[in-house]
C-alpha cells in the first residue's frame, strides 16, 4: 500500500466533487431541508397541545422520519456518486494512464474511498447536525444522544459507498447504483423483519434481521442513528403506557446497536474493501 | 570498464490469453537503449496487449521481461517510463496544467521541478497558450497532445507511445516526429506502437513486426528497406532494357529504368554503359522497399499466412514510394523534422468549440 499515491487519488476526488459541483449541489440541499424541516418543527411546536413524555415522543418521531429521508439521500448520493468512480475510468482509458505510474491498482481503490468518504461524512456530519440544532431551536427537543447520530448516519452511507464502490469495479455504474440502492431498502426490511421477530419471540424472523445484518449492516447503524434521536429512557418511562405504540413502529429502536455489531461494521467495510482490491486487480484493463 | 545497461525492453516467450483467446502467442524481442523502435502489426496482432504488458498493466500467462533492468511490472521503473496509451482520456473537469501537475505528482518528481517540468511539455507539445483551459474543451488531437506532454514529464528513460498520431492531422503528425527526435537526442528510449508505416519509417532506427502475438521479424530499417537495386531516370535508348539486362534484373517503371540485384559498385559502370550508348542520364537513386511492401510480404511469408484477415487493416498511407520524388532533389528520404523548428512554434492553439468532435486533421484551429 502506498499511502502518498492513496492521498493523490482522494485528494483528486474531492476536487473533482468540488468542480462538478455535487458539493454545492449537497449544500442547496441541505438548506432546503433546514428550511422545510424548520417550518414542519415550528408547526409541530405551535399545534402540539400535548405535554410531557408524549410530546416528546410525537417529536423524536418526526426527527427519526426526518432523519430516515435523509439517510436516504445520503445513501443516494454515496451510491452514484461511488458507482461510475472505478469501472468508467477504466473504460475510457483514464485509469491507464494513471496506473502506469507507480501506483497500485489499491492505491487508486481506497484512494477514491477515502476521497468520497470524506466527502459523505463531511456531508452527513454537517447537515445532520444542522438539523439537530433546528430541531432543539425550534421545538426544544434533545434527543438522548444528539453528537452521536450523525455518526451512525454517516457509517450508513460508509456501508453504500463501499458496497456501490466494489462493485463499481466490475459492472455498469447503473448497476452497481441500483444494487446498493435495492441492498439499502432489503436491510432496512431485514431488520424490521428482525424487530418483529424480536418482539412476538419469532426465530424464523429474527434470523432474518441478524443475516441481514450480517449480509449488509447498514440497518444496524440506522437503528442506532434511531435510538441515538429518541427521548432519553427516563422520558420513556414516564410516558408510559403512551410509550408503547411507539416501541413497536419500525421507526423506533429500543437499544443502541451492540458493541459486536458495531465492529462487524468496520470489519464488514474492511473485508469489502479487500474483495473490490482483489476484483480491480484481477480485471484486465 | 562500466557494465553497458541493460536493455529498454527484453522479452522471452511472453504469453497473455484471455480466456481461450490466446493474445500474445510468445513475444520475444529486445529494444536497445536509446533507439526508437517500432512495433507494427495488423490489428488483433497483440501490438496493444504486448504494450500493457510491458508497463504492468497487465500480467503475462507465461513467459518472462524486463523493463529498465528491472521485472514486468515494478513500481520504481515506472518512475522512468512515459506512456501515452492508445484510448485514453484526462480528468476534463482539469486544466491540461492540471492533468501535467497530477502526473508530476503520480510520478513522485521533487515538487519544486514541477513549473519547469509543465511549461516544458507544454510547449513541445504546442499547448502552451491553452495551459488553462479545461481539457473538457480540447478537441481529440489536442487532448492526444495532452497525453504526449504526460508522457514525457519526468524526462523518462523510456517513452511508450501508443498509436500517438492517431487523432492529429499532418502538422500534428509532423509534430510528432519532432518530439521523438527531441527524445532521440536526450537519449531516451521510444518503443512507438504504430500501424501508420509511413510515421514509423520515418523515425525508427529499428522495428518489430508482430503477427498473432509472435514476432516475425526483428531489424534495423536500413536493413530492412534494403533493395540492393538502382533507379535510374534515362532518355534517348529505346532498347535501354536490353542495354541494361547484364548489370541485374530490370524493368519499366514509367520513365524510370529499375535494375533489381545490382552491386553498388556496378552502378557507375551502368551509368557510363547508358551515356556511351547515347543516352541522357538525368537522375540515379538507390531503389529502397517501402516498410509497407517489405510489411506485407514479411506477413505473406509468415506461417499460416493465409488465415489472417487483419493485415489488411494495416493503414495504406504508405503506398508505393516514389523514391525519386522523394531523395533525387536533396539525398536521402529520412524525415528531417527533429532538426527543424521546434515542435508547436507558432501554433495558434486558439478557441476549439467542438470539443471531441473534430475529426483528424480537423482539431487544431491553425491560422
Amino acid at each position: 500500500m502506498n499511502r502518498g499515491a492513496i492521498l493523490v487519488i482522494a485528494r483528486l476526488a474531492l476536487r473533482e466533487a468540488f468542480r462538478r459541483r455535487l458539493l454545492w449541489a449537497l449544500v442547496g440541499l441541505t438548506l432546503l431541508m433546514v428550511v422545510v424541516t424548520g417550518w414542519l418543527f415550528g408547526k409541530a411546536a405551535e399545534l402540539n397541545p400535548l405535554e410531557g413524555g408524549e410530546r416528546q415522543l410525537i417529536l423524536s418521531q418526526l426527527l427519526v422520519m426526518i432523519a430516515f429521508m435523509f439517510s436516504f439521500v445520503l445513501t443516494m448520493t454515496a451510491a452514484f456518486a461511488a458507482s461510475p468512480a472505478i469501472g468508467p475510468e477504466i473504460e475510457n482509458g483514464l485509469l491507464l494512464a494513471v496506473l502506469a505510474r507507480p501506483v497500485r491498482r489499491s492505491d487508486v481503490l481506497l484512494g477514491r474511498w477515502l476521497g468520497l468518504a470524506l466527502v459523505v461524512v463531511g456531508y452527513a456530519l454537517a447537515a445532520g447536525y444542522m438539523e439537530l440544532a433546528v430541531a432543539q431551536l425550534m421545538t426544544g427537543y434533545v434527543p438522548v444522544d444528539p453528537m452521536v447520530a450523525p455518526f451512525y448516519l454517516a457509517g450508513e452511507s460508509l456501508i453504500l459507498l463501499t458496497l456501490a464502490l466494489v462493485f463499481s469495479t466490475r459492472i455498469a455504474p447503473v448497476a452497481s447504483g441500483s444494487i446498493a440502492v435495492v441492498g439499502f431498502g432489503l436491510a432496512w426490511m431485514g431488520g424490521i423483519a428482525g424487530g418483529i421477530g424480536d418482539y412476538l419471540n419469532n426465530d424464523a424472523l429474527r434470523n432474518a434481521g441478524t443475516i441481514a445484518h450480517l449480509i449488509l449492516p447498514s440497518d444496524t447503524l440506522w437503528r442506532g442513528a434511531m435510538y441515538a434521536l429518541e427521548p432519553p429512557p427516563d422520558v420513556l418511562a414516564a410516558a408510559g403506557s403512551q410509550a408503547r405504540i411507539f416501541t413497536v413502529s419500525p421507526f423506533f429502536a429500543g437499544t443502541p446497536p451492540p458493541l459486536p455489531w458495531l465492529a462487524w461494521c468496520a470489519v464488514w467495510i474492511a473485508a469489502t474493501l479487500a474483495i473490490g482490491i482483489l476484483l480491480l486487480r484481477r480485471r484486465e484493463l | 570498464m562500466p557494465l553497458s545497461p541493460a536493455p529498454a525492453i527484453e522479452t522471452r516467450e511472453l504469453r497473455k490469453q484471455f480466456g481461450r483467446i490466446v493474445a500474445l502467442t510468445g513475444l520475444t524481442m529486445t529494444v536497445r537503449r536509446g533507439e526508437v523502435f517500432g512495433f507494427l502489426g495488423p490489428n488483433g496482432a497483440g501490438k496493444t496487449t504486448a504494450v500493457k504488458l510491458l508497463l504492468g498493466l497487465s500480467a503475462p500467462t507465461a513467459g518472462e521481461g524486463r523493463v529498465l533492468g528491472a521485472p514486468l511490472g515494478d513500481l520504481a521503473t515506472r518512475q522512468r517510463i512515459g506512456y501515452l496509451p492508445e484510448l485514453f482520456r484526462y480528468q476534463g473537469w482539469m486544466t491540461a496544467r492540471e492533468v501535467l501537475a497530477l502526473h508530476c505528482e503520480l510520478a513522485r518528481l521533487p515538487r519544486s521541478g514541477w513549473p519547469a517540468e509543465i511549461n516544458e511539455a507544454l510547449e513541445l507539445v504546442g499547448l502552451a497558450d491553452r495551459s488553462n483551459d479545461r481539457v473538457e474543451t480540447f478537441s481529440k488531437g489536442m487532448q492526444q497532445r495532452l497525453g504526449l506532454g504526460v508522457a514525457l514529464l519526468g524526462e523518462p528513460d523510456l517513452v511508450v507511445l501508443d498509436e500517438p498520431t492517431s487523432a492529429l492531422d499532418p502538422v500534428g503528425r509532423q509534430d510528432v516526429r519532432a518530439i521523438i527526435g527531441v527524445l532521440r537526442a536526450r537519449g531516451a528510449t521510444v518503443f512507438l506502437n504504430s500501424h501508420l508505416l509511413t510515421e514509423v519509417e520515418r523515425v525508427c532506427d529499428r522495428v518489430a513486426i508482430v503477427d498473432r502475438g509472435r514476432v516475425v521479424a526483428e531489424l534495423g530499417m536500413a536493413e530492412l528497406l534494403r533493395d540492393n537495386g538502382v533507379r535510374v531516370l534515362v532518355t534517348g535508348l529505346p532498347d535501354v532494357e536490353a542495354i541494361a539486362g547484364r548489370f541485374g534484373q530490370t524493368r519499366l517503371d514509367g520513365e524510370w529504368l529499375v535494375v533489381d540485384s545490382i552491386a553498388d559498385e556496378a552502378v557507375p559502370a551502368l551509368v557510363a554503359e547508358l551515356v556511351a550508348r547515347g543516352g541522357a542520364v538525368h537522375a540515379v537513386v538507390p531503389a529502397r522497399h517501402t516498410l509497407e511492401e517489405r510489411f506485407l510480404s514479411l506477413l505473406a511469408a509468415a506461417p499460416d499466412a493465409g488465415r489472417r484477415d487483419g493485415a489488411a487493416d494495416i493503414a495504406p498511407d504508405a503506398g508505393r514510394r516514389d523514391e525519386a520524388a522523394d531523395t533525387a532533389p536533396d539525398g536521402p528520404a529520412r524525415d528531417t523534422a527533429p532538426d527543424g523548428p521546434a515542435p508547436g512554434a507558432g501554433r495558434d492553439t486558439g478557441p476549439d468549440t467542438a470539443p471531441d468532435a473534430a475529426a483528424p486533421g480537423s482539431q487544431e484551429a491553425r491560422p
